[in-house]
């Protein structure tokens, strides 16, 4: 497969708008303005391009909601709050193709009748800053940003938002509250962003990957795109591997490659030759798999179909050497640590499973410390507010389910692996 | 969960006489325009206040309410929220070591282990010298150079005890 999200990132300097340009960068700009504004929302609802964010929700369809509202200024924005642990992905758009994801902006934006965009960067990306700034500000001078682009009667301003560390803000509606200057806690839905999100105003929000599909299916066409890869959720797909494996990274494939493919093919097989033990496929929050689902395609569906998500794609890989009560130790550090507190459930459940999985490290471990760590992820899932509370339990549920012997033996002898 | 959030000394005024040059003002002036309304500047204003004085105070946040005209309780509320505003002044050097997942996989604690104790201070310390501090980190998005951290801007990855040392010679 030819890349399209990828393809510019090893070019020297891609991050030039000269550069970009010469190698294909803003082609699909005016293409995307010969044709009506609904036209571009029918083309991407019918490649059926879903989000790559995590959630797999049809773009067309929430572009469709917010292009129907009329009369008002709506906003466009990125979600570049790439936090999920595991996730590089988005980092080389940002930082070595900006261009590819401000050409998509400037399509989304004119389908949905937005003039406003701002890209939300985590604050662990300095460097992301000042390159998107700068390329910014060449679209500006080149006349792809700003008042009637291209001639065309469109405008369309655009700048970077930079957050200030908090894993939440990757939820949209607590990106919206960020942006306004706010603490970053969800927002009750409905209304939906798509009819009151940011400053209250008809709102989209898209992935960096999401976006940096447009400019592709505007170039090939809503046929061709939806031609590629899995059927129920077509198109590339960026995969970033981690974790033991020889050769980790970003790679991009057709969407519901096999996640034996990805592991031993691109990514040349477990490091020392050992066996594989667990797989996270897509990031912190979504439930391991074992050996036995290797052959499970990575796409939206059937990862679902095999107990799991495809969230971000963030593969992380685990040797055969590693210790399930730590990984989970380690993941519900994060999750407790990032709760925003508005929830009890959440807010109290992740810190509760963050002492149980303390003691367990700490050789402290009770007989009864499964069926309590059980317990509380009862008590938490389908009672929160927003999805973190949900991803947060998956590790801990899926690792009792595979892996219930790790627990025994840490119980009994002490043995959890690293504290 | 870590010691940075055990901080309540924020909250209290410093006693200083802080005066915010007028470049500050104005930068926070400039980046209002970006947001159809001046609360839509607190992240941005107080990411200036921190870039300059390495960290925020009490008078930093009334100095950005004052400026946008947005409540002390709204700004307080924002800038205690973020774990990346800090309260402390680090060191010249600020590092960010990761202990996420992938990093831990390929060995974060051992080198977390080993640049505490080359430092000599505890997370969120500066050290003697003032050169460095340093902050675990949920994830910083290098996992493919696992274990990772950011030293300032620069990001280093494939981190070991080894490789803490040479880099941390290239920071004076």
């Amino acid at each position: 497969m030819e890349k399209m999200l990828l393809k510019r990132v090893d070019i020297p300097n891609a991050t030039d708008i000269d550069v970009a340009v010469k190698h294909g960068a803003y082609a699909m700009v005016p293409k995307a303005f010969e044709m009506r504004p609904v036209d571009v929302v029918n083309e991407v609802k019918q490649a059926n391009l879903r989000g790559r964010g995590g959630a797999g929700f049809p773009t067309g369809l929430k572009w469709e909601l917010c292009a129907r509202v009329h009369g008002t200024l709506k906003y466009l924005l990125c979600n570049a709050d790439e936090g999920e642990p595991g996730t590089f992905k988005d980092r080389f758009i940002l930082h070595q193709d900006p261009h590819l994801l401000i050409e998509g902006m400037i399509i989304a934006g004119y389908a949905i009748g937005a003039e406003r965009g701002y890209i939300y960067l985590r604050y662990e990306y300095p460097k992301g800053v000042g390159i998107l700034e700068k390329a910014i500000e060449q679209a500006y001078a080149k006349g792809y940003l700003g008042k009637n682009i291209l001639g065309k009667g469109f405008s369309f301003d655009l700048s970077v938002h930079r957050g200030a560390g908090a894993y939440i803000c990757g939820e949209e509606t607590a990106l919206i509250e960020s942006l306004e200057g706010k603490r970053g806690q969800p927002r009750i839905r409905p209304p939906f962003p798509a009819s009151q999100g940011a400053w209250r105003r008809p709102t989209v929000i898209n992935n960096v990957e999401t976006l940096s599909n447009i400019p592709s299916i505007i170039a090939m066409g809503s046929e061709a795109y939806a031609s590629i890869g899995e059927e129920t959720s077509p198109g590339p797909k960026i995969y970033g591997v981690s974790g033991h494996v020889n050769r980790p990274g970003a790679y991009e494939l057709p969407m519901g490659t096999t996640l034996r493919e990805i592991i031993y093919d691109h990514c040349g097989g477990i490091r020392g030759g050992r066996k594989l033990k667990a797989v996270i496929p897509g990031g912190a929050s979504t439930p391991m798999l074992t050996e036995a689902h290797l052959d499970v395609k990575m796409d939206f569906n059937s990862l679902v179909s095999a107990g799991s998500m495809l969230g971000s794609g963030a593969v992380m890989v685990m040797d055969e050497t590693v210790n399930m009560v730590n990984t989970a130790y380690v993941l519900i550090r994060f999750f407790a640590h990032e709760s925003c507190g508005k929830c009890t459930p959440c807010r109290e459940g992740t810190s509760w499973l963050y002492q149980v999985y303390h003691r367990l490290m700490h050789r402290q471990g009770r007989p009864d410390d499964i069926d309590l760590l059980l317990y509380i992820c009862d008590t938490v899932k389908g009672k929160c507010f927003c999805p973190l509370g949900e991803g947060a339990i998956q590790p801990v549920l899926s690792s009792i389910k595979h892996f219930r012997a790790d627990y025994e033996r840490c119980i009994k002898t002490g043995e959890c692996g690293q504290a | 969960m870590s010691e940075q959030h055990e901080e309540a000394h924020f909250c209290r005024p410093t006693g200083q006489k802080i005066i915010f040059s007028d470049a500050i003002a104005a930068a926070i002036a400039k980046v209002r325009q970006k947001y159809p309304d001046s609360q839509g500047a607190v992240l941005p204003a107080l990411h200036i206040i921190q870039k300059e004085y390495g960290h925020l105070s009490y008078e930093a946040m009334r100095f950005v309410s004052h400026q946008l005209r947005v409540p002390e309780s709204d700004v307080f509320g924002a800038a205690t929220f973020y774990s990346l505003y800090r309260w402390k002044s680090p060191g010249r050097h600020q590092i960010q070591i990761c202990h996420n997942l992938s990093c831990s996989l390929m060995g974060a604690e051992p080198v977390i282990k080993h640049l505490e104790q080359k430092l000599g201070v505890r997370e969120g310390e500066a050290t003697k010298d003032g050169r460095f501090s340093f902050i675990r980190m949920e994830c910083i998005g290098r996992c493919d150079g696992a274990p990772a951290m950011l030293v300032d801007d620069d990001y280093h990855g494939n981190l070991t005890p080894a490789r803490i040392d040479e880099i941390l010679k290239q920071y004076a």
